[in-house]
């Protein structure tokens, strides 16, 4: 199913939580909606599911017109932060209530459930109550309920956000590979943007009630069109008013024309790369990232006295954007 | 050391735990044994003084059976209906939002604020002979009803407010995702999870109603075997000076008062089933 | 812009105005009527009703109980709340279950039960008669009766409130040297003063409102033994329609200062 948002906008009293918003994302894509707290990015994701109404602009589903339709009638699967469980019904029940609503017979319901229990790894688990269960296996059981009713939608708001490290990064391979399963269009709300770089296809940057940049995630990188985006997708070092990533810098022992003077405050190699720490003359943190055979090549040591020198610089206007090309 | 010495160290005096554990307890029990023990045992004693045989006797007498019956049938009616308005102002007072909703929340409360004899009074002006809106009801079984809703009106609100008040909306939100109507979502996700405080609430109400006196002795005209509630049944066996009978009935009563406290204890150790493990997790 | 926007809030319409149109039959109604009909007659018959010596003499006696009452419970509150939450011992849930009894007992039962402890005929009967000790149909029975009924408020509120804030704050009190009474005056009872001031407002307002106990023990003796509850109904049975309502309306207003004092020290518990 195919989502159009258009020109959305939606305040909550005085604060602004999405302005003048538009977004199109495809069938069977896996989109991340990705930003800081307070950027509208779960705002969004509850506009498409329903649970929240625009103040302005439409949502359409599969080129409907969806913006007065209740959830219920719209189709989608939800996934909260915090599961959302009902705790009063055991794992089976819970997965099950989708598939009962719609009144589904029976035995259609108990096979669809064994099913997803099998996908979700949840099998042992169906006659446990949700407080039996540990964040990770609560989350699994979320995902199994929303499927259930074969949404065309699923949408997850920030589903990892309450759980430990390992089992966040267990989550997200299996996130993919159920995507590459049951190929329904997926969008999911998080702030960790190696996260969104990792599981999704297409990303959506947000900031401050707006959509800075939508792209795969290498575009996201490679060409941000913002300061914003630039600064919170992947690393980013500031050189005065222009922008390099630290792989894009190098080092040399003597000045050249636009080369910077740096104190190398920390060397870390790390496998095969290495990387270096510097402070500018005005006390500026600055990260290189080089190949160790590099380091070596250049003997660089801390204490010394190098200079800096980008191979790639971004410069953005006093808006914020990106200006056609980047000087190489 | 001189007693002058040992004076200058004044000391806080310290109680070892233990002492001090054994001397609260004492106090407890004590305090306990002359308010309510002492009396329930020489009202227990006091009815089993004709043996067990002069006890059903009187209970099973005609009148007696009568005021017992009206008083617990009309006690099950009010804990049932109170069931349903009590949850009812619970939800509004809860989920709505309206102009004076505070004053209305602290209104709730005059039940446990009023004396009962004056309920009894306002609700006969209200309701009985010389009612301004013409609805006389009064020495009725309906007074009776009308006066045991006042009395009992704020227990299931009380007992359902917190409860709901705490239940956690994404729970309704993914129902509502998942295709469910509003009254199924009451039905199926909000109801389960208040009943603890529905059930405790009735729980009350009837073991109230049960025992209610004060707005009665007015109101319900106390006529034997139409309206005679079995607390005012005790107020006339002890003015006829039947001490053994009014004991009897009285043991019934207090029976009943004690199964429903073990009730309610019983519903609250169930339904900490489902939540142990969220303080676990 | 919000979809079924007529269904819901129709919804919260009718569920909203059901609930206020119940409480206004069955609460506001019956309250207003107090009002109405205290100054039906005008002020002078109202005064001078509440003025008579014996109306007088029943508010009297029903402070006086209260202000035995309520001091007695509160103390008995607090330690058997401390008792409960802080300790463990075999039985706790017997005694749970007495300090919860009088919320479900009849008021009645609790009266004939004292009157049989002591009566004439009773078990300490004989013994207080020998040595001219009155306590049926005078002030000890009417204190013990309005004790019994008043007994669990201030235990009831104080529990949850000394659950809820925990013993880390006098463990840690204990391990700077503080002795036992000193970590209760200074952190427990400080801690838990607002469940206290509610739990002694609910117990006044049982206090001045029993009846049922109060009218068993009593003897009614008009000067001596009535308080403003029975007083109310005595001049119900003498026709005195309108002393009646004057001394309901003073209860009534009384009625309306808890219910205030209630909800001020409601707020209060639940920010601290």
């Amino acid at each position: 199913m195919s989502i159009v948002i258009r020109n959305v906008s939606k305040r909550f009293g005085d604060f602004v939580a999405l302005d003048d918003v538009s977004l199109e994302v495809e069938g069977g894509s896996l989109t991340a909606l990705l930003g800081p707290s307070g950027s509208g990015k779960s705002t969004l994701l509850r506009i498409i599911a329903g649970l929240e109404w625009p103040d302005q602009g439409e949502v359409e589903l599969s080129g409907e017109d969806a913006t007065a339709l209740t959830p219920q009638k719209r189709n989608v699967g939800f996934v909260f932060q915090h599961y959302a469980a009902f705790k009063h019904m055991n794992v089976r029940e819970n997965i099950a209530f989708g598939l009962k609503v719609r009144k589904r017979p029976r035995a259609e319901i108990h096979e669809r459930v064994d099913r997803l229990l099998q996908l979700v790894q949840l099998e042992a688990f169906g006659h446990r109550y949700p407080a039996q269960l540990s964040g990770g296996q609560r989350q699994r059981m979320a995902l199994a309920r929303a499927l259930a009713p074969e949404p065309q939608v699923l949408l997850l708001d920030e589903p990892f956000g309450a759980l430990d490290a390992r089992v966040r990064a267990e989550l997200r391979e299996w996130l993919r590979r159920l995507h590459d399963e049951v190929h329904v269009t997926t969008i999911f709300v998080t702030h960790d943007q190696a996260e969104a770089m990792d599981v999704a296809s297409q990303i959506a940057v947000m900031n401050h009630a707006r959509i800075e940049q939508v792209g795969s995630p290498t575009e996201l990188y490679d060409e941000p069109a913002t300061e914003f985006v630039m600064s919170f997708v992947g690393e980013a070092n500031r050189l005065g008013s222009a922008w390099v990533r630290p792989h894009e810098l190098d080092v040399a022992h003597q000045p050249t024309e636009d080369a910077v003077e740096a104190l190398i405050e920390r060397i870390t190699p790390y496998g095969f790369d290495a990387r270096i720490e510097l402070a500018l003359g005005g006390g500026e943190a600055v990260t290189v990232q080089m190949t160790r055979e590099r380091l070596e090549l250049l003997e660089l040591e801390r204490g010394q006295i190098v200079w800096v020198r980008p191979d790639r610089e971004r410069v953005f206007d006093e808006r914020g954007r990106a200006p056609a090309a980047a000087t190489a | 050391m001189s007693s002058i010495e040992t004076l200058g160290r004044a000391r806080p005096v310290r109680i070892p735990r233990e002492t001090a554990t054994a001397l609260s307890l004492g106090f407890v029990v004590a305090f306990l044994s002359v308010v309510v023990a002492l009396p329930m045992a020489a009202l227990i004693w006091e009815s089993t003084k004709e043996g067990s045989a002069g006890f059903w006797e009187v209970v099973t007498s005609p009148q007696s059976l009568a005021a017992l019956k009206l008083s617990f049938g009309v006690s099950l009616v009010i804990a049932v209906i109170n069931g349903i308005t009590g949850t009812l102002i619970a939800w509004v007072l809860v989920r709505d939002e309206f102009r004076g909703k505070r004053v209305v929340n602290a209104i709730i409360d005059l039940p446990f604020a009023l004396p009962t004899i004056v309920a009894g009074l306002v609700l006969l002006a209200l309701y009985g002979p010389s009612s301004p809106i013409g609805v006389d009801v009064a020495f009725s079984r309906t007074a009776i009803v009308l006066a045991l809703l006042f009395v009992t009106l704020p227990f299931v609100v009380r007992t359902v407010q917190p409860v709901l008040h705490e239940l956690d909306r994404e729970m309704e939100q993914a129902a509502r995702s998942l295709g469910a109507s509003e009254a199924t979502i009451f039905r199926r996700i909000v109801l389960p999870n208040i009943l603890p405080g529905i059930l405790s609430g009735v729980a009350l109400a009837f073991a109230r109603a049960v025992g209610e006196i004060g707005s009665l002795v007015i109101i319900s005209g106390s006529l034997p075997y139409k309206t005679e509630v079995a607390s005012v049944y005790i107020l006339s066996r002890v003015e006829s000076g039947d001490r053994a009978g009014a004991a009897a009935i009285a043991v019934v009563l207090l029976v009943s008062s004690f199964l429903v406290i073990l009730g309610i204890g019983v519903v609250r150790r169930l339904t900490t089933r489902h939540d142990v493990a969220q303080a676990r997790a | 812009m919000r979809p079924a926007t007529l269904g819901s809030r129709t919804r919260r319409h009718v569920l909203r105005w059901t609930a206020l149109a119940y409480l206004l039959a069955i609460l506001v109604g019956p309250l207003a009527m107090v009002f109405w009909r205290t100054f039906e007659n005008g002020y002078d018959a109202a005064w001078s009703a509440l003025t008579t010596p014996e109306t007088v003499q029943a508010f009297k006696l029903t402070l006086l109980i209260t202000a035995i009452a309520v001091p007695l419970n509160t103390v008995f509150g607090v330690v058997c709340a401390l008792a409960i939450v802080r300790r463990d011992f075999p039985g706790k849930g017997l005694l749970n279950a007495f300090v919860d009894l009088p919320l479900a007992l009849s008021p009645v039962v609790v009266g004939l039960s004292l009157f049989l402890l002591y009566g004439r005929e009773g078990w300490f009967g004989g013994w207080l008669e020998e040595h001219d000790i009155q306590v049926l149909f005078a002030l000890p029975a009417m204190v013990l009766a309005t004790v019994f009924v008043s007994l669990p408020f201030v235990c009831r509120e104080v529990v949850p409130t000394l659950r809820e804030i925990g013993d880390e704050q006098e463990q840690a009190a204990r391990t700077l040297g503080a002795s036992g009474w000193q970590t209760l005056r200074r952190i427990t009872l400080p801690a838990i003063r607002w469940a206290i001031v509610y739990g002694v407002v609910l117990t006044t307002a049982r206090c001045l409102g029993e009846y049922g106990a109060v009218a068993v023990v009593s003897g009614r003796i008009q000067g001596q033994t009535e308080t403003a509850t029975l007083r109310v109904e005595e001049r119900y049975d003498s026709f005195d329609v309108q002393g009646a309502y004057a001394i309901s309306l003073v209860l009534a207003l009384l009625a309306v200062l808890v219910l205030i004092a209630m909800t001020v020290f409601q707020r209060k518990e639940e920010t601290a």
